[in-house]
């Protein structure tokens, strides 16, 4: 096996402007090496702003926006591909170093027909002619489990699914039988179901073509499954660099150490699950009578415990959590909330019902007016709640800093002046100072980086045990339900497949969505994709 | 939604829809032309003799030019003869509206479609050569040089224009420009070589910033980075994947910009003194002649209207998400 | 080959080559265009060409010059965040501001500016400038300079008045409907949307016929065909920031409409709104000059900026170019605008909250 790419002492810059000062240069990857044999695949893992999508498309002499490569070489087959001309670099992108985009919904151009784009490198190239590439794009739909490969190449992009064009993409890039793939998050836009699927065609198809691939993710559970060797970046920096099962099985570094085990922990769910705060009776709830979204949706919740809500995109979780704080009143049905029905629209609600019941949302930049500072932010339902002015009202935005653990240097900060953890503690601490009995948090951490999400969720429950506050906690994640629930809900295209105690409802006698569900999850365990999809071929065949 | 239960091709419904709302639109502005500025405060007779008219005088008028049936069967009326093509007549001089009116609509549109047919390529090319250059010099100048032709009233231009071409270095014609007959001759493009250079340059500014806004946001779109990725050089680009998408976006530029045409027409035909619709119209208002400016008020919106819904066919024809839908 | 010619063109190369020499692209694509330029033009027209790009190319300079100093002048006596607003201003912004600043003093203190009476008739009919009279007489012999000072007074009072009740009703009817959407919206945007379907002029035109002739009669016609500019661009702002999050967690804490559009909808679309405001004052000026110079906007004998165009356009047959004037003051004063505005879009675009 010779070794194909080397990257020595990679070192990229790019100039930032922020706003109020002056723009000047920073080093956004650092000094990076790496060597990639004919047929291996590397994983480089990071969090958001670590350098990793950087890394990758600078294997294609590219850098996006006002990115540049200041140092260092990429050699592939010993020729340093950063001192090509303009010709010698286009001669390489698309022939022998191919890339796949983290959204293939926005990378594909919507006026031409799927197997044009897919076919259009490899004859542009002049790797083989016209019919011959077509012959290979129905090929690679079939590789890549795409279904009716000899019709799917008619279609518009905006014709086939999310995860289809993801495959599609793969299929572009295996085409013209490159040496090398970027891959660059392919998974990560998508439902976990789906990222399985996809995940084993890109697997299958690498395998079979003999290519090799740099797979970027920040997903460790991802690339163990799919990697030989793995890098971990951090701000740029390499922190540590080896073979798959080294780093699952021996990590050196503790940053590394960390990522493996986020998570681990699972709380014990609460012991009596009969004194519920919020009930909800049979919802039904649509978006306009073409669009019925909710169907029979039943669950409650006990006092100072944590509701789970499982489901992907589309299962309604979202909408159930509009329907409960009163935003898209149901047609059906009634919320109870400490024993008595809630008005079903908000403009009925009296204030304390609506102080009662608080909400964290996913994204916590929008979540936050841009130009209040953060004692605003915090101390607006002070005064609107309970009429706190003046020092009163600084002293107690200072102690709910205090208990968010971020303190008071921080309130007269803008939330642009924050990092996501941050922001999203500040939300929290907004929903807090209403004193509420109930707080619905929508997906607060899958916007955060792992590390600072177990950092927000060990807040949540810290605060629940100190405040006895009740969690609706939205999430498509089950790892982080296993950390937290006390009891869970499963949804599926609107209706609640499953509902009860955590150990019930994620432990056998399964449903077929739950049991797909789980086993979609990818594990941090190598050979876990190998036995998931035997597991899933023997439950296909048994039916 | 709709589209399936029909039966029919959605791109087809989605066409006769958008055609069906042009309609709906003409007649309700002819209802807000006639209706709504009759209750405007004010009367019509009285405008029409001026402040110091007798009262009988004006109730004379009024019966004269039948101002005292009810509003509602007027509008009727007006509507009625508008569809069958006869706009009434003049309270000035008592003659057919529509003789006048078809005339000049003539010399309007050939003088406005002569534009049109040098503004639109040349600004949508101007547009493409700024966002070539995207921040460099040629870029900088465009950009300087159409912000302050927006900035300039039309009147000025066109007056510019006639003091350098006409008068200092005499290359065209200056007013009065009364086009002979037949209309379309070369003679008479020869003629109107000065008001048609005059509308160019009123409308290419901003049809051209418009035009270069509209390709840079394609220019920034994924698939243009992907096609940079699959070793495309920038014409192949240019070519395959970035004007199969503009042309949806451009055709809407150009429709929003017809509307600095149909205004800088009217602008354009006073100063050159051009027997056109628009100074028919001015003129009309000046001696607040209601038929003949209502007349007006309605061709040129029922025109504009209908440009639009030409072009927003157009625009649904190039988009590949209508024509093939799931 | 006279002096003049010969210096002119030593200048060009040898700016040109001291400019690609250090590398400074940009300029030497100036300089050399400049040159070549100047040979054909040359040929063309002789040494007239030579004067006139001189003479646009020394303005430029001055207008950057004047545009940099005023810009550190401002630096230097505006307070701290303030004068870092202002150091964000390109040399057009700033100059832009200058001049804007200027002629609204002008306009202002225009019976001690004006050397002579805005009616008086002062000297004989269209005489040259220079002399007695700045910028020569108008078509019945009154001081055009005189005139041009009191039009800017009427011409930007006029313009701004418009400018503001456009803005406000159009502001007022927007936010009205982002927040309370449903039926008030529908019925809002739709009516919009059938004034909008209507080209300006010919709407003003149609109603202008109808309507007595008087000033407040043209403020208001001006304003409400234009408030449908602003209501589009409202609308769409306000949309933009109802359906985030910080918006909804507002009503669900059970905040007024009040709170809601005052508190957390305008602050953030302030500078946008700023930049629109300038639009519609631009728009409101040439939408009354142009209906002043069809003889439908502001009537004799009082001065206005589009009517001084139309008194004296039968001049310009005669080359005599006193029609010229009002027209670049017009054409200036919105330049300058645009350029101020320019730089506030561009600022929206790269502004993502934060102090400033």
């Amino acid at each position: 096996m010779g070794i194909l790419l080397q990257v020595r002492d990679l070192t990229i810059g790019a100039t930032v402007y922020p706003p109020g000062e002056d723009p000047h240069d920073i080093e956004i990857v650092k000094d990076i090496s790496f060597d990639l044999e004919k047929g291996r695949v590397i994983g480089l893992i990071g969090e958001s702003g670590a350098g990793k999508s950087t890394i990758g498309l600078a294997a294609l002499a590219y850098g996006r926006g006002g990115v540049r490569i200041t140092g260092g070489e990429v050699l592939l087959d010993g020729k340093d591909i950063l001192r090509y001309t303009k010709a010698g670099i286009r001669d390489i992108r698309g022939r022998h170093v191919c890339y796949v985009a983290q959204s293939a919904a926005a990378g594909f151009n919507p006026a031409m027909r799927l197997a044009e784009q897919v076919v259009e490198a490899t004859v542009l190239h002049g790797v083989m002619g016209r019919a011959e590439a077509l012959e290979r794009a129905r090929y690679l739909f079939g590789v890549l489990g795409l279904p009716d490969p000899d019709e799917f190449g008619t279609r518009y992009p905006h014709q086939v699914s999310g995860g289809q064009l993801q495959r599609a993409m793969t299929a572009m890039a295996l085409c013209s039988r490159p040496d090398l793939i970027v891959f660059d998050e392919p998974t990560t836009a998508l439902d976990v179901t789906t990222q399985i699927d996809v995940l084993a065609a890109i697997k299958h198809a690498i395998e079979e073509t003999d290519t090799a691939a740099i797979y970027i993710t920040h997903d460790l559970a991802v690339i163990a499954q799919i990697s030989d060797d793995i890098m971990v970046l951090r701000h740029g920096d390499a922190v540590e660099y080896g073979t798959v099962q080294q780093i699952i099985e021996a990590p050196r570094e503790d940053y590394t150490r960390q990522l493996i085990s986020i998570r681990a922990e699972i709380r014990p769910e609460a012991p009596d699950q009969s004194d519920s705060l919020l009930r909800l009776e049979n919802i039904d709830a649509e978006y306009g009578p073409a669009a019925k979204v909710l169907f029979d949706v039943s669950m409650h919740l006990p006092r100072g415990q944590t509701l789970a809500v499982v489901g992907e995109s589309g299962s309604g979780k979202s909408t159930a959590a509009r329907v409960i704080t009163g935003l898209l009143p149901p047609t059906q049905g009634q919320v109870i909330f400490d024993g008595a029905p809630l008005p079903p629209a908000l403009k009925d609600r009296t204030k304390d019902q609506l102080r009662e019941l608080q909400m964290i949302y996913q994204m916590a930049d929008t979540a936050m007016n841009p130009r209040q500072t953060v004692a605003e932010i915090i101390g607006r339902p002070l005064t609107f709640y309970f009429g706190l002015r003046g020092e009163e009202r600084r002293h107690r935005v200072t102690e709910l800093l205090d208990q968010i653990e971020m303190g008071d240097p921080f309130a007269d900060r803008y939330p642009a002046e924050l990092s996501g953890g941050e922001k999203q503690r500040v939300c929290i601490a907004r929903a807090l100072a209403a004193k509420p009995r109930l707080i619905i948090c929508d997906e607060p951490t899958s916007a955060l980086d792992p590390l600072v999400a177990e950092g927000v969720l060990k807040l949540l429950m810290d605060l629940q045990a100190e405040t006895q506050v009740s969690y609706l906690f939205i999430t498509h994640d089950i790892a982080t339900v296993r950390a937290i629930a006390d009891s869970v809900a499963v949804m599926y295209l609107g209706k609640v497949v499953r509902f009860g105690p955590k150990s019930k409802v994620l432990n056998p006698p399964f449903d077929d969505y739950t049991d797909l569900l789980l086993k979609s999850v990818p594990e941090m365990e190598l050979g876990w994709l190998e036995q998931a999809l035997a597991s899933r071929k023997m439950a296909a065949a048994g039916n | 939604m709709a589209s399936r239960t029909s039966g029919m091709n959605p791109v087809v419904t989605l066409l006769l829809q958008r055609i069906g709302i042009g309609f709906v639109l003409i007649i309700a502005i002819s209802f807000l032309l006639f209706v709504g500025v009759e209750m405007l405060p004010g009367d019509f007779a009285r405008n029409f003799l001026g402040q110091s008219a007798t009262p009988e005088a004006v109730a004379n008028i009024r019966k004269e030019l039948g101002l005292d049936e009810p509003l509602l069967s007027r509008y009727l009326g007006w509507l009625g003869g508008m569809l069958t093509g006869d706009f009434g007549h003049s309270w000035a001089n008592k003659a057919s509206v529509n003789e006048q009116l078809f005339k000049r609509l003539a010399n309007t549109l050939f003088l406005a479609t002569t534009a049109a047919l040098f503004a639109v390529p040349i600004s949508v090319g101007l547009g493409m050569v700024a966002v070539f250059f995207r921040n460099k010099l040629p870029d900088h100048v465009i950009n300087i040089l159409s912000l302050a032709a927006i900035s300039m009233p039309e009147f000025f231009i066109g007056y510019l224009i006639i003091f350098a071409f006409a008068l200092l270095w005499p290359i065209g014609d200056g007013p009065p420009i009364i086009p002979s007959s037949p209309l379309l001759s070369l003679a008479n493009v020869q003629l109107i070589f000065l008001p048609a250079l005059t509308l160019v340059v009123v409308v290419l500014a901003a049809m051209m910033r418009m035009t270069r806004a509209a390709i840079l946001n394609i220019m920034e779109s994924a698939y243009i980075e992907t096609a940079e990725l699959k070793g495309l050089n920038m014409m192949t680009i240019i070519r395959k994947h970035a004007a199969p998408n503009a042309i949806s976006p451009i055709i809407n530029v150009v429709a929003l910009n017809l509307a600095y045409l149909v205004v800088g027409v009217i602008v354009v035909e006073v100063i050159f003194a051009y027997p056109g619709m628009g100074q028919y119209f001015v003129d009309a208002v000046k001696v607040r002649d209601m038929p003949v400016v209502q007349a007006c008020g309605v061709v040129f919106a029922g025109v504009y209207i209908v440009l639009n819904m030409l072009a927003d066919v157009g625009a649904i024809l190039a988009n590949p998400r209508l024509m093939h839908p799931k | 080959m006279s002096v003049f010619v010969f210096g002119y063109f030593t200048m060009l190369i040898a700016g040109s080559s001291l400019a690609v020499y250090y590398k400074r692209n940009e300029a030497f694509g100036v300089l050399f265009t400049v040159t070549l330029l100047s040979m054909l033009f040359g040929i063309l027209w002789g040494q007239v060409a030579f004067w006139t790009i001189s003479v646009i190319a020394v303005s430029l300079i001055a207008a950057g010059g004047l545009g940099y100093c005023f810009r550190a002048y401002m630096v230097m006596l505006l307070p701290e965040q303030a004068s870092r607003f202002m150091k964000s201003a390109p040399l057009t912004a700033s100059f832009g501001m200058l001049v804007i600043i200027v002629m609204i003093v002008l306009a202002t203190f225009a019976d001690v500016v004006a050397p002579f009476g805005e009616r008086e008739i002062v000297g004989d009919v269209w005489e040259p400038a220079g002399g007695d009279y700045l910028l020569g007489t108008d078509n019945l012999g009154r001081d055009m300079f005189s005139r041009l000072v009191y039009g800017a007074q009427t011409t930007i009072a006029v313009a701004l008045a418009a400018g503001i009740l456009s803005f406000s009703i159009g502001m007022l009817l927007s936010f009205t409907a982002a927040v309370m959407g449903g039926w008030i919206d529908q019925v809002l945007s739709r009516f919009n949307d059938l004034l909008l379907a209507i080209p300006t002029l010919i709407f003003a035109l149609v109603v202008l016929a109808a309507l007595p002739q008087n000033i407040f009669v043209l403020v208001g016609v001006m304003a409400v065909i234009d408030q449908t500019r602003v209501f589009r661009l409202g609308r769409a702002l306000a949309i933009d920031i109802v359906v985030q999050d910080f918006v909804e967690a507002a009503r669900l804490r059970g905040e007024g409409w009040f709170w809601i559009i005052f508190r957390e909808i305008l602050p953030n679309v302030l500078t946008p709104l700023i930049a629109e405001f300038g639009l519609r004052f631009v728009f409101a000026i040439l939408f009354l000059s142009t209906l002043s110079f069809l003889g439908l906007g502001i009537q004799p004998p009082e001065a206005d900026w589009g009517g001084m165009v139309k008194d004296n356009k039968d001049g310009i047959i005669f080359l005599v170019p006193a029609a010229l004037y009002p027209g670049a003051a017009i054409a200036i004063l919105a330049v300058c605008v645009n350029m101020v505005v320019d730089w506030l879009l561009n600022r929206t675009a790269s502004l993502k909250g934060g102090r400033g």
